[in-house]
């Protein structure tokens, strides 16, 4: 078991006083290898599920696990990426992709030698030196993912990465995202509010409620081609899917 | 766009106009050279004061109290500053004051420390380390309030330490800022070695401008004024080449 919410809760008090639940109750799995989605209306506490996973702040209630070991602070065992590609832009990719292992105690050479496979990985080759405002958005959010898998974490967290692209640029990257996550057999957890993304993309898709986000539906999907979104795209079931995921989310009565 | 050819000749051609029409509209209307003294009388002023006042001493006396007072002015703001960035409690403790300091009007100090410490080169050089201090210290403070909080939570996740995070993170982000208040910071330093230098003491150029406009010999006070122009123009040209090298990182906006 890699990842595993138990009953967990998380509240915030807000600046006027009052409290806010953000997510409630929330219990679910995810495997070794396995790639989950989560999706749900805006402000449902997607997030939320996130910055507990990356231990940046502690469930008000419950407990996230990673390998059955409470997450109590910042951990090595998972790297996490955001719809901002956040690379320094004063450092060079290949500096920026050695950027989290610079705390981890490992040696200047052999950072660079990690941070090297990880470009090539990529698809960054030659561009190493570059300095990010000279690459495309699509690019520098590969160079983001390498700088996640660079520090070899178990479980790897997407939020969104992909929702400030273009149609095009999104499609391809999704597809060498997905490529590069099952060659390395990462687990992956993706917060996404893209129905499609989540179904080309995922083993299994967690539907949240709006707030507090509670766990409305897990929906497995069982399709071929995890690793190739695009030819996923191509097979009919998707659209059912798709379909599965709009009735779950009540998006018909909204719209009428 | 133009080129930077033609640009060029139209700044020199304009320079060249308003020189002429200081040499010689003063005299076409009558106007006494104890008012306003032509180009050529302050040439001539310019090598006087070279032969037998020591402008040179005085020159470099400015020059060295201006870049003394800019550095350590500017050393302490930025020090402060980000001492103060790092702690929310301090910063909101201290910001009324500091607001109030930044506001009071710098030079109106110099007396005081003349009082304090007599008539040598300590008042110039804290009025201009004063008057440095503050643009320094509240463009590193905005920028630290404004590091982008998803770098620093990715760098904690990466476990960074609170000095790791500072140095790695907070430090290169406020850069850009740090480099502004810098040029401010310049062009201010010069305007306090000046008044230090006219209030007391009897070396450098402020003490040119007040000795020259003591003996009605405008040329003389003309001529300090253009030399303390350049030497805060040479330190601001030398802060933008050194802005373009640290900054280099960040595309140049597109004519």
């Amino acid at each position: 078991m890699a990842l595993e919410f138990r009953s967990v809760t998380k509240e915030f008090h807000t600046r006027t006083g009052g409290q806010l639940t953000a997510v409630r109750d929330i219990s679910f799995k995810v495997d070794e290898g396995e790639f989950v989605s989560v999706v749900g209306p805006s402000g449902c506490g997607k997030s939320t599920l996130l910055s507990m996973t990356a231990g940046l702040y502690q469930p008000t209630r419950g407990e996230v696990l990673v390998s059955n070991e409470p997450v109590n602070g910042p951990n090595t065992h998972v790297g996490f990426m955001l719809q901002k590609d956040l690379l320094l832009p004063w450092r060079s990719i290949v500096q920026n992709i050695e950027f989290g292992l610079e705390s981890r105690g490992v040696g200047r050479a052999e950072r660079r030698q990690r941070a090297m496979t990880e470009l090539r990985h990529c698809h960054l080759d030659g561009f190493e030196g570059h300095f990010p405002y000279q690459l495309s958005g699509g690019m520098r959010q590969r160079a983001a993912l390498a700088r996640t898998l660079a520090i070899d974490p178990e479980i790897i967290l997407l939020d969104e990465p992909f929702s400030a692209l273009d149609a095009q640029t999104k499609l391809v990257l999704q597809n060498s995202f997905a490529q590069t996550i099952a060659e390395s057999n990462k687990t992956t957890l993706l917060i996404t509010h893209d129905l499609a993304e989540a179904v080309l993309m995922s083993d299994r898709i967690i539907v949240l409620s709006e707030r507090p986000g509670t766990i409305v539906a897990e929906i497995a999907v069982d399709l071929a081609h995890r690793d190739q979104p695009l030819k996923r795209r191509l097979m009919p079931e998707v659209s059912d899917y798709a379909a599965q995921l709009f009735k779950h989310l009540k998006l018909e009565e909204k719209a009428a | 766009m133009r080129t930077n050819r033609t640009v060029m000749m139209a700044s020199l051609t304009l320079l060249a106009l308003v020189l002429l029409a200081w040499q010689f509209l003063p005299t076409a209307l009558d106007v006494p050279r104890y008012i306003i003294p032509t180009l050529s009388d302050c040439l001539s002023e310019l090598h006087r004061m070279w032969r037998s006042e020591g402008l040179l001493g005085h020159l470099m006396s400015t020059a060295l109290y201006t870049v003394l007072g800019f550095v350590i002015g500017s050393a302490l703001g930025a020090v402060l500053g980000y001492l103060l960035g790092m702690s929310e409690f301090w910063e909101r403790v201290l910001s009324p004051y500091i607001l109030a300091l930044q506001i009071a009007p710098k030079v109106a100090f110099a007396p005081l420390f003349i009082m304090w410490f007599g008539y040598n080169s300590m008042p110039k050089l804290l009025v201009t380390v004063l008057i440095v201090f503050f643009p320094v210290l509240v463009n590193v403070l905005q920028a630290m309030r404004t590091v982008d909080r998803d770098l620093v939570n990715l760098a904690r996740a990466y476990n960074l330490s609170r000095l790791g995070i500072f140095f790695k993170v907070e430090m290169p982000s406020t850069l850009p800022n740090l480099m502004a208040g810098l040029r401010i910071a310049s062009t201010l330093a010069v305007i306090g070695v000046t008044v230090g230098e006219m209030v007391g003491g009897n070396t450098g150029l402020g003490f040119l401008i007040s000795y020259g406009g003591g003996q009605a010999n405008a040329a003389m006070v003309f001529d300090a004024i253009v030399l303390l122009t350049v030497i805060g123009f040479l330190l601001y040209s030398a802060l933008v080449r050194i802005e373009a090298r640290v900054l280099h990182y960040i595309p140049k906006a597109q004519h």
